[in-house]
């Protein structure tokens, strides 16, 4: 086995890894991108249609030509990318073992390691759907994967359980590749996913969608022929009020999770609420000089963000392994309280305006989020609405912290 | 007249809106703000969007492809219809354009990526 050094490695070639990628090699580190795809680009490359660069580029684009903007960038640095490259071990000591078909397994030793893994989605043994296990059943991703990767369309007839973003595009390509989209099955009295795409995605082309639904059973053998689905009260389904639908594809939106097995074992603290690890203002985690940024970090319905966290963590990967890392302020815990879910970073250095990631548990209307250090207020801002499915953020200014920052809605 | 139920997008308030009116007036309600007005209207008179598709190349790989702008609504399945019976060379690549002003509505189809051939296709 040979052994090579690289000042920062980055895992993952998604937007995430690009963006981390380019900020550290931007810093004047050596950098490497490990990608076990055959491209660049992560779940971009499937994301064909339109919504993504508003907010970074200040122009709407489709997720392919997003990637391409980054993976062009990335062509005219000395990066160094490794495609079909998976890692598959990292230590404390921030080496990474990586197997690729080229050139088998190989260590790798890095000043630092930004994590950059992305997201899987939770599938049907993840959220226990009742009934058989018939072909045909298929996380909404990886029906996104076969249609716009490979130009095959799963199924003619199709349900759609959970209303995340993934599930509402979907339904928009299924149905316009020619598929009846029949129904949209949501647990929650409210969407996960962006209003933009209940409205364009299902309003524009009829597809129902009823909340507060879910499916109570599936049948089918080999191949799926239908499902049963009633209403929910007090998170159990009212069985009298089942009702059968037919189809021949079952498409899950139930949710993603980030992809950090590679952790596993490692003295390392996680949020379990986020699934990431937790993280100071500059992404790194509990391990010195282990990164972590994007949806592997926390899910991110913006890749917009995802760009942006990543160039801070990369930026930072590069400082620290070239032994520039500035020394900091005080560090303070950020406790997400009530029903703000989580706030991101979890740990912040005294220091400078720095930006704030949040997320609600539930749809809050008019209220006040309140960022509090001490007895002191940093920040009050009104929201008409917060929504769980839209992630927000505020500047605070944390030249002066008296203790721990306290995030939390007033009503 | 024409009367329209629909969310306002434009925020994630999500006002539930109703727009009544034709080309001379047009009445919304249930908007919270200006912005859902405007939106509103717009909906209502000259609904538009920017579809996205496949075309299946020569050698079988696939390539994603957007309209230039946004379509008038009611012509979508029109294009979609017209996107699918486009053939192109191998050799597309992201940016190329595959039809040029679709069916006469002044959008051409333009690829925006081509995914290398997988062992499914
Ligand atoms: C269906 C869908 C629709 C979306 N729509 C929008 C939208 O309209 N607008 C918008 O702004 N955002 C949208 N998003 C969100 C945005 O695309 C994501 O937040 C963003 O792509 C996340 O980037 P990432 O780099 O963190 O993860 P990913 O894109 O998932 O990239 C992770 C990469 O890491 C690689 N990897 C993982 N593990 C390993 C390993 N062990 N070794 C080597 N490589 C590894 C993977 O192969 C992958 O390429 C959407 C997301 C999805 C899924
Ligand atoms: S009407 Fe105004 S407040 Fe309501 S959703 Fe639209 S932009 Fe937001």
């Amino acid at each position: 086995m040979t052994e090579l050094f690289y000042d920062v490695v980055v895992i993952g070639g998604g937007p995430a890894g690009m963006a981390a990628a380019l900020a550290a090699r931007e810093k004047g580190a050596k950098t490497l991108i490990l990608e076990r795809d055959v491209r660049l680009g992560g779940i971009l490359n499937q994301c064909i249609h339109q919504g993504f660069g508003l907010h970074y580029f200040s122009q709407e684009m489709t997720g392919p030509e997003y990637a391409k903007r980054f993976s062009d960038a990335v062509a005219q640095t000395d990066i160094e990318v490794r495609l079909e490259a998976m890692a598959l071990g990292l230590g404390e000591d921030r080496t990474v073992s990586v197997l690729s078909p080229s050139r088998g397994l190989e260590k790798i030793r890095a000043g630092a390691v930004v994590l950059a893994m992305g997201c899987r989605e939770r599938t049907a043994g993840a959220i226990m759907l009742p009934g058989t296990r018939p072909a045909g059943i298929y996380t909404a991703g990886m029906a996104q994967k076969l249609c716009n990767v490979s130009g095959y369309l799963v199924g003619k007839e199709v349900v759609i359980l959970g209303s995340g973003d993934i599930g509402l595009i979907m339904a928009r390509r299924m149905t316009t590749e020619g598929a009846k989209v029949k129904l949209v099955l949501e647990l929650m009295p409210y969407s996960s996913g962006l209003k933009r795409n209940i409205v364009q995605c299902l309003e524009d082309y009829d597809i129902p969608i009823k909340y507060s639904h879910t499916i109570t059973r599936v049948v089918g053998s080999p191949r799926i022929t239908g499902l049963y689905y009633a209403p929910v009260k007090d998170r159990k389904p009212i069985l009298e009020q089942e009702q059968y639908v037919s189809c021949d594809a079952l498409l899950l939106s139930v949710g993603l999770i980030p992809e950090n097995d590679l952790l596993n074992g490692l003295d390392i603290e996680m949020s379990p609420v986020t699934g990431g690890a937790t993280v100071d203002e500059r992404r790194m985690t509990t391990i010195d000089g282990v990164f972590s940024c994007g949806n592997v970090l926390h899910v991110h319905d913006l890749v917009d963000n995802v760009s942006r966290e990543a160039e801070i963590a990369g930026a930072a990967a590069a400082d620290f392994a070239m032994g520039k890392l500035a020394e900091r302020g005080k560090q303070y815990a950020v406790v997400a309280e009530g029903d703000v879910r989580y706030a991101l970073p979890q740990r912040i250095h005294e220091g400078g305006v720095q930006k704030l990631f949040f997320r609600v548990g539930r749809v809050v209307k008019n209220c006040r989020l309140v960022v509090e250090s001490g007895g002191k207020t940093l920040l009050s801002k009104k929201y008409m609405v917060l929504a769980p499915g839209e992630m927000g953020s505020v500047d605070i200014d944390a030249s002066a912290l008296e203790g721990d920052i306290k995030v939390r809605l007033e009503i | 007249m024409k009367e329209l139920n629909t969310i306002c997008i434009m925020c994630p308030m999500g006002c539930p809106l109703k727009i009544v009116g034709d080309g001379e007036k047009v009445e919304v309600s249930g908007n919270t703000c200006k912005r859902g007005e405007i939106y509103g209207k717009e909906e209502l008179l000259h609904p538009s969007r920017v579809i996205t598709s496949l075309v299946i190349l020569e050698d079988g790989s696939v390539a994603s492809c957007k309209s230039s702008s946004p379509v008038p609504k009611e012509r979508i399945a029109d294009v979609v219809d017209a996107i699918s019976h486009i053939s192109a060379p191998k050799t597309t690549k992201a940016g190329d354009v595959l039809l040029k002003d679709a069916l006469g509505l002044g959008v051409d189809i333009i690829a925006t990526g081509v995914s290398p051939k997988s062992g499914l296709n």
